[in-house]
This record gives C-alpha cells, sequence and structure tokens, in this order.
C-alpha cells in the first residue's frame, strides 16, 4: 500500500499548495486596482476551485466532484469572463480604479486579520466533522475567502470589482463546500451554476444601464438615497 | 397536485405576457395567472389547516401549514398586486411603449413564481435557490422607473443580498454537511429536524449564525437593512407592497424554520439570537422613521420594524408567542400591501413621494386620504385593525413569559414607531389642500390636474380587498385559518 500513501500525500500537498494559492488570489482582488487584472485574477481563483474540486474528486472517487469542476470551468472560466467583457465597455477595464474607502495597506493588513479569525471559528467546525487531511486546508481557507470578498465588496467603488467580489465569496462558499458537503444533490450544483450566471447576467446588465445613466461605473459614489 | 399546478400556472403567465398581443393581454393573463394561483393556494391551505402535510414530489414538493401559510399570503398579495399594477402601470407608463408593459408583467410572474417555490420546494439547497431567485428576479422591477435613484437603489438591493446569499450557502452547506455525518435522510426541513438531536452543536450553531445573518440580510434585519428602504421606496407600488408586504416575510419564514432544530437548552441560544436581532432591527426602524422625507420610505422602515417584532416573538419561545408571531405574519402582510397599494393611490394623485409637499390629501383626493388613513393606523397598530391583535398577542405572551425587559423594550419601540408613522400620515392627509406641488412637472413627467384626476377602477377595487382582511381580521378570525396559524406555530416547537 505504500503507493496508495504516497499517492495521497502527493495528493494532500497539491490541495494544500491550491489553497494556498486560492487564499492568495482572494488578497489579489482586493488590492489590485487594474480592473482587468481583477477579472483575470477571479478567472485564476475559479481555475483553483475546479482542481481542488478534481482532487478532492478523485479522493472520495465522486462523480458529483467532477461536475461541479466542469461545470466551474465552463461557467466561470469561459462564459463569465465573456459575458463581463460585453456587458461593461472595455474602456472601463482598462481603466484604474483610483480611490478605495480604505486604503490599500491598511486593507490588507485587515485581510490578515479577517484570514486569522476564519481559521478560529474553522477550529470548533473541523472538530465536528471528523477532520480529514482536505477539511483542514478547505474549510478555513474557503470562509477567509468568503469574508475577504465581503470586505472587498464594502471598500470597492468600482461596479465590476463590486461584483467580482460577490463571485468570490460565491467561490469561497464552494471551495469549503466542496470538502464538507461532497454528497450535494446534483440538481442543487446544476441550479447554482446556472445561479451565478443569473448574478452576472443581472449585475453587469445593471451596470450596464448605470454606465449609460452616469457615463460612469462608479457605482461607490451613488449617494442620492441616504439617510439625513 | 396543487403544488404542481401552482408552479406551472406561473410559469406559463411569465411567458404569454411577453407575447405581443394587444394592450390588454398581458394584465389579464396576469390577473386570471394569480387568480387561478390564489384559488390553488387556498386549497392547498385548507388542505393543512388540519395539521396534515400536501406532498405533491415526496423529499422535493411539500407543504405543511407554516409553509401553506407563506404560500396563501404570496399568492393573495401576489394577487391584489396584479389588480393595482392594472390601473397603475397604464397611469404610468406611456401607453405607446408596449414592450415596457410586457416587459414588466413577465418580470411580475416570474417575481412571483420565484416566491410562491420558496414555501413549496422541501430541499434546502433549493430553497436557498428559490430565495436568491427572487432578488435577481425583481432586480429589473426596482429600476423599472429607470431614475438614477432607482438605479442606484437596484444596485444596492442587488449587490448586498447577493454578498447575504454566499454567507447563508455556507450555513446551508455546513447543515448539509451535519446531516451526511448523522443520517440518511434527504436533505430537507422535515430530514434535519429529525437529525438534529445528533448533530453537533458547533455545526449547528455556526450554520445558524450563517444563515441568520445571510437571510437575515435579505429580510432587512439591522444592521444589514441598509438597502431595504432604497429599493422598498424606489420600485413601482405594486411591486413595493409585493417586497415589503411578503418577500421579507418568505424569508424570514426559512429562518424561522430553523427554530425547531434546536432542542432543549440549544433552544434558548437560537430564541436569544432571534430577539437580539429582533430588537435591534425594531428599535432602530422606530427611530430612523421618524425622520423619513418619502412616505414610501416611511413604510419601508416599518416593514424593518415589523419584522424586529416577528423575529422576537418566534424568539420569546412558547405556543402563546409563537401564535402572535404566525399572528404578525399574516396581519403585516395585508397591511402593508395595502399602505403600499395606498401609498401609489397617493403617488398617482399627488405625483410627489415627498411628504413635506402634500397637505389636505384627504380633500386633493378623497379615496387616496382614506386609504392611506386606513393604512397608517393599520400598520401602526391602532385598534380595531389586525396588527393591533397580533401585537397585542406577542406582547401578552411575553408578559405571560416573564420576559419584562424584551416587552418593555419592545413596546417603547411600537409606541415611538405608532407616533412617528401618525405624525407624518396626518400632516398629509388633513390640512389645507392648496400647498401641493412643488412643480407641476411630476414624477411620471406630466403634469397632473389635482382637479380631474381619478383613481382607475383596479386600483380601488385592490385597495378594498386588501383592506377586507386588515379589518376583519382585527376583530374575527375565520376557523379554518385559527387553525392554520395553530398547527404553524406548533410546527415551530416549544410547546
Amino acid at each position: 500500500m505504500g503507493g496508495q500513501d504516497l499517492l495521497l500525500s502527493f495528493l494532500t500537498k497539491l490541495n494544500a499548495l491550491t489553497g494556498g494559492v486560492f487564499l492568495l488570489s482572494a488578497f489579489g482582488l482586493l488590492a489590485i486596482r487594474q480592473m482587468l487584472t481583477c477579472l483575470r485574477i477571479y478567472v485564476f481563483q475559479s481555475l483553483l476551485l475546479a482542481i481542488s474540486a478534481v482532487i478532492l474528486g478523485y479522493y472520495h472517487a465522486s462523480i458529483h466532484l467532477f461536475a461541479v469542476a466542469a461545470l466551474t470551468i465552463l461557467t466561470k472560466v469561459i462564459i463569465i469572463p465573456w459575458v463581463l467583457r460585453q456587458a461593461v465597455g472595455y474602456e472601463s477595464y482598462a481603466k484604474r480604479e483610483i480611490s478605495q474607502a480604505i486604503n490599500i495597506p491598511t486593507s490588507l493588513l485587515l485581510a490578515v486579520a479577517i484570514t486569522i479569525f476564519a481559521y478560529y471559528i474553522a477550529g470548533p467546525l473541523l472538530d465536528a466533522t471528523g477532520a480529514g487531511v482536505f477539511q483542514k486546508v478547505n474549510l478555513p481557507v474557503g470562509l477567509a475567502s468568503l469574508l475577504i470578498g465581503a470586505y472587498t465588496v464594502t471598500v470597492r467603488g468600482e461596479a465590476v470589482p463590486q461584483l467580482l467580489g460577490i463571485l468570490a465569496m460565491e467561490n469561497g462558499a464552494f471551495f469549503a463546500g466542496i470538502s464538507i458537503a461532497p454528497n450535494l444533490p446534483l440538481i442543487a450544483e446544476l441550479a447554482a451554476a446556472f445561479y451565478v450566471l443569473i448574478i452576472v447576467l443581472v449585475v453587469g446588465l445593471l451596470a450596464m444601464r448605470i454606465h449609460k445613466m452616469i457615463a460612469k461605473t462608479a457605482v461607490g459614489e451613488m449617494i442620492a438615497l441616504r439617510e439625513e | 397536485m396543487e403544488l404542481i399546478y401552482i408552479l406551472i400556472i406561473s410559469t406559463l403567465a411569465a411567458v404569454l405576457s411577453l407575447i405581443p398581443v394587444g394592450k390588454r393581454f398581458a394584465p389579464t393573463v396576469t390577473l386570471l395567472g394569480t387568480l387561478a394561483v390564489f384559488l390553488l393556494s387556498l386549497r392547498t391551505a385548507l388542505a393543512t389547516a388540519t395539521g396534515g402535510e400536501l406532498i405533491a414530489v415526496r423529499d422535493w414538493l411539500s407543504c405543511d401549514s407554516f409553509s401553506a401559510l407563506i404560500l396563501l399570503l404570496v399568492a393573495f398579495v401576489g394577487l391584489t398586486a396584479a389588480i393595482f399594477s392594472w390601473g397603475y402601470i397604464a397611469t404610468t407608463v406611456e401607453a405607446t411603449d408596449d414592450r415596457k408593459i410586457r416587459r414588466y408583467y413577465s418580470r411580475f410572474n416570474l417575481f412571483l413564481l420565484s416566491m410562491l417555490a420558496v414555501p413549496i420546494f422541501s430541499q434546502l439547497a433549493l430553497v436557498w435557490i428559490a430565495v436568491e431567485l427572487t432578488t435577481l428576479l425583481s432586480v429589473f422591477l426596482v429600476s423599472f422607473e429607470s431614475t438614477p435613484e432607482a438605479l442606484e437603489a437596484a444596485w444596492k438591493y442587488a449587490v448586498l443580498t447577493c454578498m447575504g446569499a454566499s454567507l447563508a450557502l455556507v450555513g446551508i452547506l455546513l447543515l448539509c454537511c451535519g446531516l451526511s455525518l448523522t443520517s440518511q435522510a434527504a436533505f430537507t426541513w422535515a430530514g434535519l429536524i429529525a437529525a438534529s438531536p445528533k448533530m453537533s452543536p458547533a455545526l449547528l450553531y455556526t450554520a445558524f449564525i450563517f444563515i441568520l445573518i445571510g437571510f437575515g440580510t435579505k429580510a432587512g434585519l439591522v444592521p444589514m437593512h441598509t438597502w431595504l428602504p432604497d429599493a422598498h421606496s424606489q420600485a413601482p407600488s405594486p411591486i413595493c407592497a409585493i417586497l415589503s408586504g411578503i418577500e421579507t416575510t418568505a424569508v424570514l419564514y426559512c429562518i424561522m424554520r430553523l427554530l425547531p432544530m434546536f432542542h432543549g437548552s440549544a433552544a434558548s441560544f437560537a430564541g436569544r439570537w432571534f430577539v437580539i436581532f429582533g430588537l435591534i432591527s425594531a428599535g432602530m426602524a422606530a427611530f430612523l422613521l421618524i425622520q423619513a422625507k418619502d412616505y414610501k420610505r416611511l413604510f419601508a422602515f416599518s416593514t424593518v420594524e415589523h419584522m424586529g417584532i416577528i423575529l422576537v416573538a418566534a424568539g420569546l419561545g412558547g405556543y402563546a408567542a409563537h401564535f402572535g408571531a404566525m399572528l404578525q405574519i399574516v396581519s403585516h402582510a395585508v397591511t402593508k400591501s395595502l399602505c403600499f397599494f395606498s401609498a401609489g393611490a397617493t403617488l398617482m394623485a399627488t405625483g410627489t413621494r415627498n411628504i413635506a409637499a402634500i397637505r389636505g390629501l384627504i380633500r386633493i383626493s378623497p379615496l387616496a386620504g382614506i386609504f392611506l388613513m386606513v393604512g397608517g393606523l393599520g400598520i401602526a397598530g391602532a385598534p380595531p385593525f389586525a396588527v393591533f391583535l397580533s401585537e397585542f398577542s406577542i406582547l401578552k405572551a411575553g408578559i405571560m413569559n416573564g420576559q419584562y425587559l424584551v416587552i418593555g423594550l419592545l413596546t417603547l419601540f411600537i409606541v415611538v414607531a405608532f407616533f412617528g408613522i401618525m405624525y407624518q400620515i396626518n400632516r398629509m392627509v388633513f390640512g389645507s389642500p392648496d400647498i401641493l406641488l412643488i412643480d407641476e412637472q411630476t414624477l411620471f413627467g406630466r403634469s397632473i390636474i389635482p382637479e380631474r384626476n381619478i383613481l382607475p377602477l383596479t386600483c380601488i377595487i385592490a385597495l378594498i380587498v386588501t383592506m377586507i382582511p386588515v379589518i376583519l381580521f382585527g376583530i374575527y378570525l375565520p376557523e379554518q385559518l385559527y387553525q392554520l396559524l395553530h398547527h404553524a406555530a406548533v410546527s415551530l416547537g416549544g410547546m
């Protein structure tokens, strides 16, 4: 059985590497100003999600996880970037986002704090779920990406990075999900992939209308509705 | 079978509304569709009023008393909103813009479909998707009037509720994990309740918090409520009635369904979170609605307040409080839709949403004035309307439980909200009618001559139909409805 152990240890290490880079890409979405680069990072992050799903699928011999990987690649790596480029004009992508609500070094420090917090809440959960080697990586990394994604949405003022923040949250939730709930009904996975597409279509279309109306996509500057 | 028919009819109505034949076709189809859905929901509710469960497809589509109650309310508000839309859309959208009207009705039906699916689905993963679809299918209804404010509101609505969706998703996945570790049951509400005593508390608690915060964003709980007054004030009035009256409640239903999963001492853990979130929401909203300058926004804040009250009632525990929560769900849904219909009537009569610009509405448009007054009194909780009865039963249940501090605070917030709402509504309805419009150009881009504006007949019908339960349930509760509420309250546990 030496071969089996070797394979398992290799898969574990590969998954840990994927998890580490996945977390790094969540930081990237938070900090990088160039919008086109943000989109590329998102595509890269989705690819990492697919890789982790393949690793876990191979380990559990689960056809569901291979389906997740295939759906992820189809929707998030191919369709979504294409739709987003169509929906919001190229000039919006070439642009840099000048000001964020909180400056970038502070944001990154806060993101580190968020990551530590994610590990803190993942601890008791890992005890409860029996703590497989893969869950030890996927659950805290997924939770951290989810929370950093939420933080990204709140500090970024442009439409596209905000949307990518939401999608990164979704990725984080699924990165954790494939390790803890690998046997979700297939129809739910299909529906979830479909749902992500609808988010992109609806929010992309809305961004396009806002662009038409106020000639820019700086949604952070829309502050007509608020309490005095 | 009713449940399957309901889903099919709404889908058909959405598709048929898009066919370009004549001006009247889309509203007629929508009206007939919602009427059929309402009758089927009524049958479902009557079938489950005895405490049974109606199963269309085992483990996929089913309805028990609690979900039938929500289904019935969605169908009722959907029907009245469809009636109100007829007159409202005909008045506010240029008659030449056929495509816009067809799109409105198609989206209206799709939105209603997604909301009907929330109580009908029994698989949690699908319920989650249905809840999120209610957001995505209503985004373009919120931005329907295409003003910069409407777009801003739609953007906040989409972004914040999608963020909440991802948080809730983690909670749902954790529950799925807990279920698969302890039993072989399907991932349904019933399966979870059966398996919950064996699940690890850490997992259950974390999942609960994630779902409470995630779905709480969509239900408008403070501090995740910031999108709600914007979206609920910018959408066309019939849509506001659905958003405020029933969409928030349908999401709250998903949160309340978690309650029976907690047993013994854990139940007080979940209850405590409900009470804390509920009190914060009710309190913040009561003070925020005092300063509202827009009457639709005023009603939106009142929705946040009522979500808080329902959550507190659910969290107090015990049958009496749970029954109060169910009664409050019913009375809030019907009264809030009446409020938004009357707000729509006021908007049609005056063309402005600004509270300060309207005086003496009762003389400008007597009908709009009367209905606004009834709606305002009803939602503020004045006797003999339905909300008074439900709020009173919640307060009474709380005092019986000995929760004096919680009930004291809740009473304070209800009283503050009462005066906040009545002060503003009084100023609008009474007084001399001469200070009306700041300028003749109104919101809809055409001037309105106050002497010649008459409410469309369909709007009046919708207002009257909605007013019946608002007054009736304050004095008399039909036996079947009482049974339905009773079994729904029992299903929350804590007997």
